[in-house]
């Protein structure tokens, strides 16, 4: 069994960055010491986590284990859940947001008044808490709850850069995910109808039961739909895509890591949740969801790419890369089986440490050329911020699927997951089509950054990077490389987890 | 399909309003408007869970005394009290998003002095315009 | 007739660029030399018969009409859905369990316990107030949470941004470069015309404030033998709050309640709830007896931490209440 130590580990996580955000506002905002907290606190519960994986998997056994929050056991109480997937994305996450943070400590300081920057980091300890919650919970209406916090803390993250292209982006983001939160409300009263319960656990044992009796099938039907479709409204699957770019390319380059490469990925684990844990695949196949968000996922890989392609700003085309990236999470997902969950997971992953190393770098880069956005205004940065174009080179390299780097393990995991699935020519097509048009933005970005200017140095006067810079930047490669690299273990690893979850 | 909506006309009527709050949510221009929409939406929720809550001929969920200095704790006494806490929470929410949203519209009014989404939009690709232009004219001169 | 032809399709070329109909005997301007910088290539060569390309037609149309379009659209496009949503959610409910009846799917195992052994258990008279603040404790804190955020981030958007407005400006790259001249004035404030001498107003509000404060308190302290609790309590509270800013003035309020206190008061609250539930969540899980007494069922103290839970959600919920009216109203608190 597990040591008591690791036992409290869930618990102590959500409630380290709770706590944290809660005495932010107290502590006296001089020499970045919210931030520093902040950070402090997020490196702490991502060794937590590190050792709740090593505790949950050293003994060659797969453990999970139920955590009760309070005197009063399950269908009563509210309940976390850890085994070894909910371990490794905690800590993907904490890393994560450790990087997008002190890789972006300085360009933090030029975008944020300095009154705003004590709020910034209660709002980023509450971001963190939120997605830790909702890996962790066991409890739908603890997810919803926790969900909230997330959209409107994601929110003012765009906003917390000053400006009235960063409200409107706000504006359009939060009224996006009310309709989402709503729907997802609509859909978790229903099933509590239905099923009498709100914990997982409890509502899978009635589903399948309500299933197997072929009892009110069109309800069920309707508040899976529901909550897939408010559920892929906040994780920006493609149709429901458009209010991704204004918000993660307007906001300061912290946020739009932390947005692009986290938030949406709380949803989308949410999503896994309901799938696997609530409904079960087999409900989920015979209701056709999986079909659905198979269809939908082909459709953002594809469109998200195209959009992407359009872009002259070089944040918006990132921005409009993740849309792509989300579609194949849900390609994976839509296959609907355990290899192509967890090849969902390991993209979800990989994307989580790649996207913020991207939106770092970019920030550094058009930081280099006078805080300009625009493509051609990059020429030549390479030469100017060396770490931030390697960091974009790397990105871009994984983004395409170039073996040795991140990107291409998740991509090989989805390939060969889909091979056991019927259709597995649209998915092939698909990969190889959405690989095509990853290239054609990324490879002219990668150009022209390398390209010769003799301007650059002469006219960019850019301080140097910063040693957390430097610091974050090899991280985030090396991260990228050991993924690209030495992905079997871990998609072993996801794949245990999937089993237990 | 009728008699069974006249049956469960509590959550007919919710279901109807949501409806009402999402066409005003998406429809709206105004972004007060869009709010209320919002609301409405969110109320109609709370509607659906009250009347989930309540069992036929039930008390509300506060025990109530047997005259002797002891309770009656029969579960035939007293509604769901699940739905009331869930719908609690709601109100929350609710209201602490209602508050975030309309701080940015307030934002936004006082950088485009309109409320119009559209009006908004349209200033803003305004602007943009405008700041292009210019950045391409810094250029030239550096680059002249 | 191969010349008619060519004509023909010359003019129609002519159309399609935008050229115009030519002149007869026409005099096409040089081409300029090609070692001019590509900056200074004069804009449109044909301006004398210059007319709009298809493409600048169609870019104009889209400019006008665009909009409409897209709106007319949008609009049918928005509320084909919500019909669909609606009809959907109609079939849905007429196959949902009936109204009121007891032996619905909701009415299970968890109810009973929840009413037959709440008493005893939590300590609380108010079944609801037992279940939010101590059987799903959690989600309650996670709603307090929700409450803070919503309150730090609206004083980050309207409080926190007016005062450092001069900061700013003074700090050297307070903002991206090339982003200066979209700069705006300083923001139109919302100060209200404040009549000094409202007898009326003053008359009523000395009157009503400690009845409406004395109505919260016992709203918040009989939270778990009552209906009411923190949050409504808390909103009571807050009116009052809002009635006296509005009949003596933000500035006399400041005195006691102010941005600084806000703060402090609601993180002090919030560390306080976090705190005590974080040592039940710990005792509950690890199957540690805890300390707190249950106490008598109907008695003020009583409930274990329901009380002073339900005490500390009040200060947040009045803090922010009154801070979201003074924010909106006066830019300030």
């Amino acid at each position: 069994m597990i040591g008591m130590f690791a036992y409290n580990i869930p618990f102590a996580s959500i409630f380290i960055m709770m706590i944290t955000a809660i005495i932010t506002p107290l502590i006296p905002n001089r020499k970045r010491l919210p931030e520093k907290l902040s950070c402090l606190s997020i490196a702490v519960v991502g060794l937590l986590s590190a050792y709740l994986l090593y505790e949950l998997t050293a003994s060659g056994r797969t453990i999970s284990f139920n955590f009760s929050m309070g005197h009063f056991p399950a269908p009563w109480g509210n309940e976390l859940r850890a085994g070894p997937l909910e371990a490794v994305l905690s800590l993907v996450f904490c890393t994560a947001m450790l990087l997008s943070l002190t890789g972006n400590f300085s360009s933090t300081a030029e975008d944020i008044a300095p009154a705003r920057r004590n709020i910034f980091c209660v709002l980023v300890n509450l971001l963190t808490a939120s997605l830790l919650a909702l890996t962790y919970t066991n409890d739908l209406f603890t997810a919803y709850v926790f969900i909230e916090i997330n959209t409107i803390a994601a929110c003012a993250i765009v906003a917390v850069k000053e400006g009235p292209e960063t409200a409107r982006a706000a504006l359009r983001y939060l009224v996006m995910s009310l309709v989402g939160s709503g729907l997802v409300m609509i859909a978790i009263c229903l099933l509590y109808d239905l099923t009498g319960h709100l914990l997982m656990q409890n509502m899978h044992n009635a589903i399948a039961e309500l299933v197997a009796t072929k009892r009110y099938m069109i309800p069920l039907t309707v508040s899976l739909a529901l909550i897939t479709a408010g559920l892929a409204i906040k994780s920006a699957l493609y149709p429901f895509a458009s209010w991704l770019p204004d918000a993660h390319g307007s906001s300061t380059n912290a946020s739009s890591a932390i947005l692009s490469g986290l938030v949406l990925k709380g949803h989308i684990f949410t999503i896994i949740k309901v799938f696997y844990r609530v409904f079960g695949l087999n409900v989920i196949h015979a209701l056709r969801m999986d079909t659905a968000i198979f269809i939908l996922g082909i459709l953002a890989m594809i469109m998200g790419s195209v959009h992407a392609l359009r872009q002259n700003n070089v944040k918006r085309m990132i921005a409009w890369s993740s849309v792509a990236q989300v579609g194949y999470i849900f390609l994976g997902v839509g296959l609907n089986t355990v290899a192509g969950i967890a090849a969902a997971c390991l993209h979800i992953i990989v994307h989580a440490c790649v996207k913020p190393m991207l939106f770092t770098a970019a920030g550094g880069l058009s930081n280099a050329a006078g805080h300009r956005k625009g493509l051609h205004a990059l020429m030549g940065t390479f030469y100017v911020n060396v770490w931030a174009g390697l960091g974009l080179i790397a990105g871009a390299f994984s983004m395409m699927g170039i073996p040795g780097f991140a990107g291409f393990a998740s991509k090989l995991s989805l390939t060969l997951a889909s091979f056991d699935h019927n259709s597995i020519v649209w998915a092939l097509t698909a990969l190889a089509a959405s690989s095509v048009l990853n290239a054609l933005y990324y490879v002219p970005a990668v150009i022209v950054v390398l390209t010769h200017n003799k301007d650059a140095r002469k006219n960019f006067t850019a301080p140097a990077p910063t040693m957390s810079y430097k610091i974050s930047m090899c991280i985030f490669l090396a991260l990228n490389f050991y993924l690209g690299l030495f992905c079997v273990p871990l998609l072993r690893l996801i794949t245990r987890g999937v089993n237990v979850l | 399909m009728l008699e069974k909506l006249l049956l469960n006309h509590y959550e007919a009527a919710a279901v109807i309003l949501s409806g009402i709050g999402l066409t005003n949510l998406l429809l709206q221009r105004n972004l007060i408007k869009k709010i209320i929409g919002l609301n409405i939406m969110d109320t109609a929720v709370y509607l659906f869970l009250a009347a989930k809550g309540y069992v036929e001929g039930r008390a509300a969920p506060i025990l109530i005394s047997d005259g002797a200095g002891g309770w009656l704790r029969s579960s035939e006494l007293y509604v769901n009290p699940v739905p009331a806490g869930l719908v609690l929470t709601g109100i929350v929410v609710s209201v602490s998003v209602t508050a975030f949203a309309l701080a940015l519209t307030l934002k936004l009014y006082e950088s485009y002095g309109t409320l119009n989404i559209d009006e908004a939009l349209m200033k803003m690709t305004e602007e943009q315009h405008q700041l292009e232009a210019r950045i391409d004219e810094a250029e030239e001169e550096v680059l002249s | 007739m191969n010349e008619e032809l060519r004509k023909i399709w010359q003019s129609f070329f002519d159309w399609v660029m935008g050229n115009g109909p030519r002149p007869e005997n026409e005099v096409i301007p040089p081409e300029p030399p090609p070692d001019l910088p590509f900056t200074q290539k004069p804009k449109d060569k044909y301006s004398r018969f210059h007319e709009a390309t298809l493409k600048e037609r169609y870019d104009q149309w889209l400019e006008i009409h665009g909009l409409h379009l897209f709106s007319v659209l949008y609009g049918s496009l928005s509320v084909l859905t919500c019909i669909v949503i609606v009809s959907l959610l109609l079939a849905t409910v007429a196959e949902l369990p009936p109204f009121g009846h007891e032996r619905n799917p909701a009415n299970n195992e968890v109810i009973r316990r929840y009413v037959e052994h709440g008493g005893h258990e939590t300590g609380a008279q108010n079944i609801v107030a037992g279940l939010i603040l101590d059987y799903r404790a959690f989600d309650t804190f996670g709603e307090s949470a929700v409450l803070f955020t919503a309150a730090v981030s609206v004083l980050m958007l309207l409080g926190a941004s007016r005062r450092n407005k001069f900061d700013d400006s003074k700090s050297p790259h307070a903002d991206g470069a090339g982003m200066d001249f979209l700069q705006r004035g300083p923001p139109a404030l919302r100060h209200h015309v404040f009549r000094n001498e409202d007898t009326i107003l003053r008359g009523v509000a000395n009157l009503s404030i400690p009845i409406i404060l004395m109505m919260g308190c016992v709203v918040v302290i009989n939270g778990h033998l009552s209906p009411g609790g923190g949050f409504s309590g808390g909103a009571i509270l807050s009116t009052a709050l809002i009635l006296a800013a509005n009949a003596y003035g933000f500035d006399k309020v400041h005195w006691f309640f102010n941005e600084r206190t806000f703060i402090v008061s609601s993180s002090t609250a919030l560390m306080i709830y976090a705190l005590s539930k974080g040592y039940s969540f710990f005792t509950g899980a690890n199957h540690i007896h805890s300390i707190i007494p249950k106490g008598t069922i109907g008695n003020i103290l009583s409930g274990g931490l329901i009380l002073p839970l339900n005490i500390c959600v009040g200060l947040i919920v009045a803090g922010t209440l009154y801070g979201f009216y003074a924010l909106f109203s006066e830019g300030d608190m």
